[in-house]
Formats: C-alpha cells, structure tokens, sequence
C-alpha cells in the first residue's frame, strides 16, 4: 500500500508512481525529495539476506595495522623474538612469586646452613647454580631482569617524550628555529656522551643522592619557570613580529638581536628562579629530614631511567623530524589549519599519531641499545648497586669468578643476550612490517 | 663546543660532594685550609672556572714560569701557552698532558685496529650477504651479526679468556705484550662493530644495486667487477661511513670495558679511576681530549661523504 506523502518543502502533496521510486519530484515548487517509507510486502534486503552473495566472501577492508601485523606474523624470527619476549617477561614478573611459592625460600635463597656458603655448579635443585653467598643464581637472574627490562622500557619512554616532542616542534615550525634546534641535536650528537653519564652517575649516584635532594626543588622550579617563560617568549616574539618574513637587512638585524635579548632573558629568570629556591632553604631541609630514608639503590636505578633516557632521544628526535617534514605539507594538516586548529593541536594530534610508525620501530631497537649501555655502566659498578641486581652487574659479579664458576657469567650472560636478541629481531620485523618501503629487501 | 663540554664536566665534578683529599680521616682544618689554598680552592667558584678556562685555552705565559704543560707557541713577544689541564691531583707531580700521552698508544692502537678488522671482516659479510642475497651465506652471516649486535661485550670478553686462554692456552689472557695479547681484546672489542658494519653495508649495497646508475654501467658493457668495485661499492658503503661517527663515541666506551677486562693500562681505564677519585684536572683533560677527538674525526667523515658520492654538494 502505497504511503500518502507530502513534500518536504513545501507541503504539497506527492504521488509515487512505482513502489521502489526512491526520489520524488514536488510538481509543485519543483523540489526533489527522497522517499522515505517502509514497504511490509517488499523489505529491502541485504545482500547476505537475499542470499546474492551467499557463497561469495565478504571483504574486509585492510587496515595499516592490521597489514603490518599480518606482515609481522609471517616473519618469523620476528615471532620467535615476540613469544621468547612474552616469556622472558612473564618469568621476569610473576617469576620470583612462584619461585617462591614452590621451594619457600625468600627470592633471593639465602641459605641458613653454613655449608652452603660457596658457588655450586647448575643441579637440578639449582637450575643455574649458585653464588658464593649461596644464593640461587636462576632467582638472582629473575630479580635482576626486572630492573634490566625496566631500565629499557622506561629510559626509551623518557627518549621517546622528550625526541619526539622535540623533533615533532622542530619539524613542523621549520625554518630558523628548525636550523637551530637541530644543529643543537647535531652538537649534543658530536659529544662523547659515554663520558658525561659516567661523570653524572658518578657525580650523583650512590651516596651523593644528598645532593639530588638538596637541589630537587631548585630544578622543579627552574624547569616550570624555564617551559613558561619559553612559552611567554615565543608568543611575545609572534606578537611583535607575526609570521612576516623579514624584508631588509635591518629588520632581520632587529630580529635576531631580540631573539638573543630574549634568550638570554629566558636563561637569566630560570637561574634567579632556581637560585632563590636555593636560598629559601627547602632543599637543604629536605636533604635533612629525608636522606636517612631514601633508598640509595633505587635512587641509583632512578638516575639511569633519566641519564640514559636523556642520551638517547637524538636519534628519535631526527626520525621524528624527518616523517614530520614529509607529512606537514599534505591536505589534512592544511584542513585542520583552515578550521583552526591550534599549532600545538596539529603537531600533537594531527601529526604525530601519523608518524608512530618509524617511532614505534625505533623504539623497539632503542630498548636493546639502552639495555646494554646499562649492563656496561653496571659492569664498570657505576650502574645498579646492591643488593638490587641487573642481568650487566650479575654479569659483572661472575666476570671476578671467570675462571672458576663460570655459571656465575655464562646465565645472566646468555639471558641478557637472548633478550637483546629477540627485541632486536622483533625491532627489524616491525620495521619491514610497518615500514614496507624501507624494507631490506 | 668543546668548551662547553669542559664547563658541564667542570661543574658536575664542582657539584659532586667530597674532594680529592678526601679520606678516612677528617683532617685538621689547618691542613684542609692549606691543601685549599694550594689548589686554589679557597677562592670564589667564577674565579676558579675562569682560572680554569683560561688555562686550558689559552694564556701568556710568566716570564719566570718554567713547567712545561700544554703546548706553547711565541705569539709575537710574548709566549702562550694552550690546553693546561694542570697536574694531576692523585699522581702527584705528572701532568696530565703527560699521563694522556703516555696512556693514549694503548687505548688507539686497540681501537684503530679493532676498526679496521671491524671494517674488514664486516665489509666482507655484508658484501658477501648481499651478492648471493637469500642463499645460506646471507642468512648465515646476518644471524652472526645479530649475535654480535645481542652480546654484550663484556660478556663475550671473559668468554673467548675462558676458551682460548684458559681452555686451549692459545694466547696469553690479560695484560699488555705481544702481538698475541692483542688479539682477545681487538676481537672482543670489533665484535660489535663488525656485526653493524655487516648490516650497513648489505642494506647499503642492495640498495645501490637496485639503482640507475648501476644499470647505466651494465648497460655500458662493462664487467661485473668494474661495475661492483668502482660503481657499487662508493655508494654502498655510505651508510658505513655515516656510521663511523657514532662508532667512535662507542668505541671510547667499548675500550673502557675491554682494557678493564684485558688489564690493559689505556685511557679509558685510567678515565674511570680520574672519575672515581675527583682527580678534576685529569677528568677534565680526557673529557676535553676525546671530545676534540671525536668531533675533529666527524668532521672529516662529513668532508668524506663529497668524495664518495659525487651528488652530494656543499654549499
């Protein structure tokens, strides 16, 4: 039965000539209309309902992730490296817990028996033997992996905010600010960085923590007033100079001697900031009240998330950079620019999710390479301290004892070195799954 | 730039609590007084970096001054003196223009060595691997360079000790000597290096092969080891160049380890014990030292890169 209708427009009324008519022509003010009624004899069907493609497959559309996952998948030495991960970090933070629920012992298996005071060879009550204070080298291995995976994953999150904020602001605002951001990456990337983290963990690690405490309060303040005044200056500089380029010689004269002037501004209230926090007293109250308690082998752990973090965001910084300036000049950044779009908003939200992939890639291969500057700082006994442990200072411990209890080595060794290898496998299989044009053929 | 990293160096050193001096026992203040005095350290910290950074630049010298630090040079009358790092504080009466001198053959010979056997032996694999690209050779030597870039070195270090020197009697396990003690720690310490410089110079080359001009030069008639040596390899190994400036900070923290497993008296360990004893002036002249060093040496990579590919122009 055919539905009365009236235009939409101008309320005349309408007739339909067949029943699947889908558009109306008002022969009144001649506008045309959609139909929109429900027809009980003949419902329209969906393809799957009326059986049309019933045999036929229904295609999916393919999303970038769910590609590269399916390119992930079939590679692999990218798979193994995945699962030997999932294990390593299952063992490494439920571990120690059933370690102890099965023997009851305490982690670390010290035993109460005088005898048992001296390294032994791997048996089965001891699956990778035991030092010479006794205790079991496996659960020793499981503890030590916790700070060892922590070192990596949180050191490569303080690069990954720092380098791609950093490279993000740079390559998107271009130009002399892009020039000299990166030359200051380029200077930073000339320094033998090795030797300035081992001055900075040797200057304030271990019992020079005091220290940190002490001047906690003059950094926060110093970096909260240096963010907004850097801020303040920005927009000061936008304010009296707008995004005009510059037309003669004496105005880009003009330009740079403010930009110094406000630079130098910038510096001046960060150090009189921090040096009045300084002389308030807070900091050494705090190092008074508080040094007894602070733990100085966390403390330690603490300085290498940031001292490595810190190093290591320069390379992310350039890719980031780089994916930025291919991506800043396409349609949708000019979109969401004509519809307002706040700069800090494209580069953070508009940009940014677009350039994951490479990030997620070089994050991948960052934790490896932070993992090993950590066992080296270990070894040398700058890095973790005891009683915490980490798969480089076990290494270290059994490096002493080479000659004589080589399980001491060969364990933490041969774990820390399988999982380097399977973050580095995992990094290059996400690389050619999620970057196929750089794929290594 | 370099100075820049001296004043960092300098005042963490300056912020770090305890001093040279430092010992078990507290001394008299009248002693603490006059070790303070005679090492300037009574007067205002600006005053003291000036001093500092006048001498390791550069200054005139006193007409009466007669030790012989840094390098001098007779500018007109008068005669200037360059990078002073002072004397030593813990090894009394030495230089440490001196100490640097004498240490520093241990730490490069290690280290030139171990990169060219790095370049070598690297160079070849990924040449090998990316010539008979997907054959047993190129999986094989790509899986030996993921072992290298996995184990730490000084893991791999006390490992091939226990092997070759403990086990076999091969060669000698620590300490400097012969040509035969050289051999552990060059190899520990190229390990990782070979490995990188394996997969630079595969993904390099396929890329290259992969290129115009490479086909302009088949298509020339000329013979395949032509158009490899003199064509492929100028564009293939540019990643290994770019990679040589990041190397050579490594390669400073990969010696550390290495003459600390191999007991050998080089820079690097000397380095750790200058930082471990607030020996400032010492400190400050290594960091000095291997910062010029390093940048001097990416300077000429950078220069390098015109010779190797001719479309990069600087302007």
């Amino acid at each position: 039965m055919l539905k009365e209708l009236s235009c939409p427009k101008c309320g005349a009324p309408v007739t339909l000539e067949n029943e699947r008519q889908k558009l109306v022509l008002c022969s009144f003010c001649n506008a045309t209309s959609a139909v929109d009624f429900e027809d009980r004899e003949h419902p329209r069907l969906t393809l799957e309902e009326s059986g049309v493609i019933d045999s036929v497959q229904r295609i999916k559309g393919a999303s970038l992730w769910g590609d590269a996952w399916k390119r992930l998948l079939k590679n692999r030495l990218a798979v193994l490296g995945l699962v030997v991960l999932a294990v390593m970090f299952f063992l490494v933070t439920v571990g120690p817990a059933i370690f102890t629920g099965i023997t009851g012992l305490t982690a670390d298996y010290i035993p109460a028996d005088g005898n048992l005071l001296k390294s032994f060879p791997p048996s089965m009550r001891h699956p990778m033997g035991t030092d010479e204070a006794g205790r079991d080298i496996f659960a020793r291995v499981l503890q030590g992996g916790r700070i060892s995976l922590a070192v990596g994953i949180i050191s490569t999150i303080v690069s990954l905010i720092v380098g791609v904020s950093y490279g993000a602001v740079a390559g998107y605002l271009g130009g002399s600010i892009d020039n000299v951001m990166m030359r200051i990456v380029d200077i930073i990337y000339a320094i033998p960085y090795i030797l300035v983290v081992i001055v900075l963990l040797s200057v304030f690690g271990g019992p020079n923590t005091q220290v940190l405490i002490q001047w906690l309060p003059s950094i926060i303040v110093g970096i909260i007033v240096g963010v907004a005044a850097m801020l303040a200056a920005f927009w000061l500089y936008r304010r009296l100079f707008g995004e005009m380029t510059a037309r003669n010689l004496v105005e880009r004269l003009l330009r740079f001697v403010v930009g110094v002037l406000v630079a130098v501004a910038v510096f001046a209230l960060i150090g009189a900031a921090s040096y009045l926090v300084g002389e308030t007293g807070i900091g050494t109250s705090l190092a008074e009240r508080y040094s007894d308690r602070v733990n100085l082998g966390l403390s330690q752990i603490f300085l290498l998330f940031f001292a490595l973090g810190l190093v290591s965001w320069l390379t992310m910084a350039r890719v980031v950079r780089g994916q930025i300036l291919s991506l800043k000049n396409q349609e949708f950044v000019l979109a969401a620019k004509a519809t307002g779009v706040s700069t800090f908003g494209i580069i953070f939200k508009h940009l940014v999710p677009n350039a994951l992939g490479p990030v997620i890639v070089y994050s991948t291969l960052t934790v490896p390479s932070v993992m090993l500057s950590e066992a080296f700082l270990s070894y040398l006994g700058l890095g973790v301290q005891a009683p915490y442990a980490s798969w480089g200072s076990l290494a270290a411990d059994g490096v002493k004892n080479i000659a004589i209890f080589p399980w001491q080595l060969i364990f933490p060794g041969v774990t820390m070195a399988l999982t380097l290898f399977s973050l580095n496998f995992l990094g290059d299989g996400l690389r050619d799954a999620l970057d196929p044009q750089t794929r290594k053929f | 730039m370099a100075l820049l990293v001296v004043t960092v160096t300098w005042g963490l050193i300056r912020i770090a609590p305890g001093t040279f001096y430092d010992s078990e026992k507290k001394l008299p203040p009248a002693i603490e007084a006059n070790i303070k005095k005679k090492y300037g350290l009574d007067k205002p910290w600006y005053t003291q970096y000036f001093i500092m950074l006048g001498n390791v630049t550069c200054r005139t010298m006193a007409e009466d001054e007669t030790t012989i630090n840094g390098l001098q040079f007779n500018v007109g009358s008068s005669r200037v003196k360059c990078f002073d790092f002072g004397d030593s504080l813990k090894y009394e009466g030495q230089s440490v223009n001196e100490i640097i001198r004498r240490h520093l053959p241990y730490s490069a010979i290690i280290g030139i060595i171990a990169y060219l056997l790095a370049l070598v032996v690297g160079g070849a694999a990924g040449l090998l691997a990316a010539l008979r690209q997907n054959s047993i050779y190129d999986y094989g030597s790509m899986a030996l360079a993921m072992l290298g870039l996995s184990v730490p070195n000084f893991v791999l270090g006390p490992i091939l000790v226990l092997v070759f020197a403990l086990g076999l009697y091969l060669v000698p396990a620590a300490r400097w000597g012969g040509v035969l003690n050289l051999i552990l720690p060059v190899v520990t310490l190229s390990a990782i290096y070979a490995a990188y410089i394996a997969r630079l110079t595969r993904a390099g080359m396929l890329e290259v092969m992969r290129s115009d001009y490479i086909r302009t030069a088949r298509a020339k008639g000329l013979n395949e080891t032509t158009v490899l040596l003199k064509h492929a390899l100028r564009g293939g190994i540019i990643p290994v160049v770019s990679f040589t400036g990041p190397a050579l900070a490594a390669l400073l923290a990969g010696t550390v380890v290495v003459e600390r497993i191999f007991s050998i008296p080089g820079l690097g360990n000397i380095f750790i014990q200058s930082v471990l004893n607030r020996d400032e002036p010492l400190t400050l002249g290594i960091v000095a030292f291997l910062s010029v060093l390093v940048m001097l040496l990416n300077l000429i990579v950078d220069i390098s890169y015109g010779f190797l590919d001719p479309r990069i122009r600087y302007e």
